[in-house]
C-alpha cells in the first residue's frame, strides 16, 4: 500500500525533478568546462561564520518565490485561478510594516516607533485582508480570478506607495534587518521558508483542507451536495495566498531594510504562477501537489542563479530563462508525454520483435 | 413523396460507440403541420433532429425534403439551413449586445455598392419582417433589452426570413411563463398557417395538446408510432413513451417492505416551494417508508427532492423533522439532519472524477466532521474497504481515481458516500439510470433493506416497474405541480400512468 503510494508520487513529481536535476546538469557542465571542480556547484563552504555556495544561494534567493507558490497552489486548485496580486501585496506588506516602524512620515530611523511584532503582525494582517478582498470577490461575486486579483494587482503598490508617503521608508535596525541576513550561518529567510514549508505540510497532513480544496476545484458542484461550502473553502484559500505574500513581503523588505514599494516583489507572482505549472499541475485547478510546485520555485531561482554565474547580462538572462522554462513546460505537456510513451511503446515493439 | 408532405425520414438508424442511438427511426412532418417529438430521456429525440440538421452523420436511411429529387444529406447545418430547414434552440443563440435587426440579418447582411453593411436597408427589412410577424418592437434596439419569450421569437423570425420550410423548435418553452407560452404559439400558428412545418420537441404535455397537430414518440432510439392528435389521448402517449402497450399493462406486485402506515411521521413538509420549478406542495414521510416520485421528465421530480435536501438555494415554506421546524440553507445543514442525496446526473454533481475511490466514499463523513477533523487514514482505508465489500464495487484498488470506474460502479461509490454517514433519510434521484441489470436489482434490494432498516427514502426513477417494486407510497408530479399521491393499494402501471398524464382523469 504505502509502496504503491510513492511510486504514485514518484511519477507525479517525476518531471519537476528531472527538470531541476537537468538545470544543476547545466551548471555541473559549465564548471566542467571552466575548469573548476566538477561539483563546484553543490560545494557550500563557510566563510566569515556565513555558509556560501550557489545552493545556499539558490535556496536564500528562492524564499519568496517558494512561499508564494504555496499560496498559489491552493488559490489554483481551488478556483481554476491565479492570484496576480500577490507581488502587488508583497511590497503592501512593505509599505504598512515599515511606515508603522518608522511612525507615518519618517523616512530613516534606526528605532522603532512600535514594537517590531507590531509592525509585522499588522503588515500580515493587512495581506489578510487583501486576500479575503479577493476571495470574495472569486468566491461571493463569481469574478473571474485573474480580473478580481487585477485590482490590488494595480492598487496595491500605490497603496503601499501612499502609506509611506510617496518614499522609500528605511528602517535601519539590526533586529529588523535579521529577517533577511543571518541566524548564525544559515540565511534567515531559508529558515522562514522551511517553516512555512513545515507548517503547510503539517496543516495538510493533519486537517483534511487538501480534500476540501481538490474536491471543489474538481467539482463545485458535486462537492456542495456532498456537504462542503465551496465559496467558503475558495475564500480560505485566497486568504492564505494573502498570508503567504506577506509572509514573502517580509522576507524581501527585511533583506533590502526598507519598503522600497515600487520594487518589492515586482514580476513575482509570474514566478509563483510558473512555479506552480513547472511542479505538474493543472491551471485549470483540481488536483495539487505541493511538493511540485516548491520545487518549481526553486526551479526557476536555479535558473536565474545559473544564468548569474554564466556571466549572462541581467538584461539578458530573461531571453535565457524564458527558452529554458519553454523546454521544461513542452516536456511536461501532454502530446510530448503521448509522444515520449509511443516511442517507448516502439522501441519495445522492436525488441519483442528482435527476441522472437 | 406524397403530397402535402414537407419532410420524411425514414429508417434513420445511428451509433455512438457501444450504443445504438437510432434504430430505424422515422418522422413525417406534412406542410402546415405541428408535430410534437417526444420520448423520454435517452429516447433519440436529439440525435434525430440532429440526423437532420447536418450535425450527425447517420449510418442508414433517407431524407426527403420537398422540392429535392431524392433523398438529401445535410453536411452540416448550414448546409440544412440553406436547404430550408431551420432550428432554434433552448438557448437562445443570438447576440444580445448587437440590435434586433443586426442579430436578424447577421453573416447576411444587405450590402451597399462600397460593400459596407446597408443599415438602412436592414433596419427597413427586418421592421417589415416584425410586423409581418405581428411583433411589436423596435429593430435598432439592442436584443438584450427584451425579454427572453421575444428573443425566442426574433430567433424564429431570423429562421422564417431564410425561407424556411422545416422549422425545429428544440424545447423552445422550457423558460418561459405562461404567457409568453402563449405568445409563442401564436407565433407558431401564424408560421403553421403560412405552410411551415414544424417540429416541436417538448416535454411538456399540456402544450403538446394546446398546439400540435400530431405526435411522433420515440422510444429507445425507434419509432414507437406517428399519430393524430386526436387518436392519442394522454394515457396513452404516456403508455408509449414509456413503452407500455396500453391494453396489456401487466401489474406488478411489490416484493417485500412491509406497511408502514403506523410508523411515526420523519419528515413533514408543507408548502414549500421553489421559485420557477416546483409551486408549493407538502409532503410527510414515515420512518421506515420509500416514498416514490413519479412524473415525465421535467416534471419536477427531481427539483422536489432537491427542495428537501437545499440543493439549489431559496427553500420556501416550512419544514419539520421529527417534529422539530428546521430551516436548511445547505445541504450540510441537511445532512447534519441525516439527510443525503444522490444526485440524478452521476457526473455533474455525484463522482468527484480526479478523486479516488477511498476519497470519495469518506467525502460526505468527512464534510459532517468538518474540516479541523480529518479522518486518520487507517479510518478511511477502513470505511472505504467495508464498503467496496458490502456494495460489491467493483475497483483495481481502493486509490483507483473513481472516473475510471463503470457507471455502475460509481454510482455504488456515491451510494456508499452516503451510506457512510449512516443517514436517516436518503434522496435517490435516478439511481439506476444507465447501469447494468445485474447492478439494478442489487440497488433496489438494497432500498428495501434500508426501508427494513427504519430509514426514509425518496426514490425517483423513470421506470414504474422499478418504483413499483421499491415504494410504499408515490407522490404524482406533473409541470412542477404536486397533483396527488397513490397509495398501496393503487400502485398499478396503469394507475400511475393515469395520474402522471392527467388530463381526462384529473382527479
Amino acid at each position: 500500500m504505502m509502496s504503491k503510494l510513492k511510486g504514485l508520487t514518484k511519477k507525479q513529481l517525476f518531471l519537476p525533478v528531472f527538470s531541476m536535476l537537468l538545470v544543476m546538469l547545466l551548471n555541473v557542465i559549465y564548471d566542467i568546462a571552466c575548469g573548476h571542480a566538477p561539483l563546484t556547484f553543490f560545494t557550500i563552504a563557510v566563510k566569515n561564520g556565513i555558509l556560501y555556495g550557489r545552493l545556499i544561494d539558490i535556496l536564500n534567493r528562492g524564499t519568496e518565490a517558494a512561499i508564494l507558490a504555496i499560496g498559489m497552489t491552493l488559490v489554483v486548485s481551488s478556483s481554476a485561478g491565479t492570484d496576480i496580486s500577490v507581488g502587488s501585496v508583497m511590497s503592501l506588506y512593505g509599505g504598512m510594516c515599515c511606515m508603522l516602524l518608522a511612525g507615518y512620515g519618517n523616512v530613516n530611523v534606526s528605532n522603532y516607533a512600535v514594537p517590531l511584532l507590531v509592525g509585522i503582525g499588522a503588515g500580515l494582517l493587512t495581506t489578510c485582508v487583501c486576500g479575503l478582498f479577493n476571495g470574495f470577490l472569486v468566491a461571493y461575486m463569481n469574478i473571474q480570478p485573474m480580473v478580481a486579483t487585477l485590482i490590488l494587482w494595480s492598487a496595491g503598490r500605490a497603496i503601499g506607495l501612499l502609506l509611506c508617503n510617496s518614499q522609500i521608508v528605511y528602517v535601519r535596525v539590526p533586529s529588523f534587518q535579521k529577517i533577511g541576513g543571518y541566524v548564525g550561518p544559515i540565511p534567515t529567510p531559508i529558515i522562514v521558508a522551511a517553516a512555512c514549508i513545515l507548517v503547510a505540510s503539517l496543516v495538510l497532513r493533519m486537517t483534511a483542507l487538501g480534500t476540501y480544496i481538490q474536491s471543489v476545484g474538481i467539482n463545485k458542484k458535486a462537492s456542495r451536495i456532498a456537504g462542503f461550502n465551496s465559496a467558503k473553502i475558495i475564500l480560505l484559500c485566497y486568504v492564505i495566498c494573502g498570508l503567504c505574500a506577506g509572509l514573502a513581503g517580509m522576507v524581501a523588505t527585511s533583506r533590502i531594510y526598507s519598503a522600497d514599494t515600487n520594487n518589492i516583489g515586482l514580476n513575482l507572482e509570474m514566478d509563483a504562477i510558473l512555479a506552480v505549472a513547472l511542479g505538474g499541475n493543472s491551471l485549470g485547478g483540481g488536483k495539487f501537489n505541493l511538493a511540485g510546485s516548491l520545487i518549481g520555485a526553486y526551479t526557476i531561482q536555479a535558473i536565474d542563479t545559473t544564468l548569474l554565474s554564466l556571466g549572462v547580462s541581467t538584461a539578458q538572462s530573461p531571453v535565457f530563462k524564458a527558452v529554458i522554462v519553454i523546454m521544461i513546460v513542452v516536456i511536461q505537456s501532454a502530446p510530448a508525454k503521448e509522444f515520449f510513451k509511443e516511442l517507448s511503446k516502439k522501441r519495445n515493439a522492436g525488441k519483442g520483435a528482435a527476441s522472437v | 413523396m406524397e403530397a402535402g408532405v414537407v419532410l420524411k425520414m425514414q429508417g434513420i438508424c445511428m451509433t455512438f460507440p457501444g450504443v445504438k442511438a437510432l434504430d430505424n427511426a422515422s418522422l413525417t412532418l406534412k406542410k402546415g403541420e405541428i408535430r410534437a417529438l417526444m420520448g423520454e430521456n435517452g429516447a433519440g429525440k436529439s440525435t434525430l433532429i440532429k440526423c437532420l440538421t447536418g450535425v450527425n452523420k447517420f449510418e442508414a436511411g433517407e431524407i426527403y425534403l420537398d422540392g429535392f429529387d431524392g433523398p438529401i444529406v445535410n453536411k452540416d447545418t448550414m448546409d440544412a439551413q440553406s436547404k430550408g430547414i431551420a432550428t432554434v434552440y433552448q438557448e437562445v443563440n443570438l447576440c444580445p449586445n448587437l440590435s434586433v435587426a443586426e442579430n436578424l440579418y447577421i453573416g447576411r447582411e444587405p450590402l451597399t455598392k462600397l460593400g459596407t453593411v446597408n443599415r438602412k436597408m436592414m433596419n427597413k427589412k427586418a421592421a417589415d419582417l416584425m410586423r409581418e410577424l405581428e411583433l411589436d418592437l423596435d429593430v435598432t434596439k439592442n436584443l438584450e433589452e427584451y425579454s427572453l419569450a421575444l428573443q425566442q421569437m426574433i430567433a424564429i423570425a431570423r429562421a422564417v426570413d431564410m425561407d424556411s420550410k422545416v422549422l425545429i423548435l428544440d424545447e423552445p418553452t422550457s423558460s418561459l411563463d405562461d404567457r409568453e407560452v402563449e405568445k409563442l404559439f401564436q407565433m407558431m400558428r401564424r408560421l403553421k398557417n403560412k405552410g411551415v412545418g414544424i417540429i416541436f420537441v417538448t416535454h411538456f404535455l399540456e402544450q403538446v395538446y394546446a398546439v400540435c397537430d400530431g405526435i411522433t414518440v420515440l422510444r429507445n432510439g425507434q419509432l414507437v408510432g406517428e399519430y393524430e392528435i386526436a387518436e392519442l389521448p394522454r394515457v396513452k402517449l404516456v403508455a408509449a413513451m414509456m413503452g407500455k402497450d396500453f391494453d396489456d399493462l401487466a401489474s406488478i406486485k411489490k416484493e417485500g417492505g412491509s406497511d408502514r402506515s403506523n410508523a411515526p411521521v420523519y419528515l413533514e413538509a408543507s408548502g414549500m416551494s421553489h421559485a420557477g420549478t416546483i409551486r408549493p406542495f407538502d409532503l410527510n414521510i414515515r420512518k421506515g417508508e420509500v416514498v416514490g416520485l413519479t412524473g415525465l421528465l421535467g416534471s419536477g421530480r427531481s427539483e422536489l427532492a432537491r427542495v428537501i435536501y437545499g440543493a439549489d438555494r431559496n427553500q420556501t415554506g416550512s419544514l419539520k423533522v421529527n417534529g422539530k421546524e428546521v430551516k436548511i440553507k445547505n445541504p450540510i445543514d441537511a445532512m447534519n439532519l441525516g439527510m443525503g442525496l444522490l444526485p440524478d446526473d452521476r457526473k455533474a454533481e455525484g463522482i468527484i472524477a480526479d478523486l479516488s475511490v477511498r476519497e470519495n466514499i469518506i467525502l460526505a463523513v468527512q464534510a459532517k466532521l468538518g474540516i479541523m477533523k480529518r479522518i486518520p487514514m487507517a479510518k478511511q482505508i477502513e470505511i472505504t474497504d467495508k464498503f467496496i465489500d458490502l456494495l460489491q464495487i467493483k475497483t483495481a484498488s481502493r486509490e483507483t481515481l473513481v472516473k475510471q470506474l463503470s457507471g455502475g460502479n460509481q454510482q455504488k461509490v456515491i451510494l456508499a458516500r452516503w451510506l457512510a454517514t449512516n443517514p436517516d433519510f436518503l434522496i435517490l434521484d435516478e439511481p439506476t439510470r444507465g447501469i447494468d441489470i445485474g447492478t439494478k436489482t442489487e440497488i433496489q434490494k438494497l432500498v428495501l433493506q434500508l426501508a427494513d432498516e427504519g430509514k426514509s427514502l425518496i426514490f425517483i426513477s423513470s421506470e414504474i416497474e422499478e418504483m413499483l417494486r421499491t415504494c410504499n407510497r408515490m407522490a404524482v408530479l406533473r409541470d412542477g405541480v404536486k397533483v396527488g399521491e397513490i397509495d398501496e393499494n393503487d400502485m398499478t402501471q396503469m394507475g400511475v400512468m393515469k395520474a402522471i398524464a392527467g388530463g381526462e382523469h384529473d382527479e
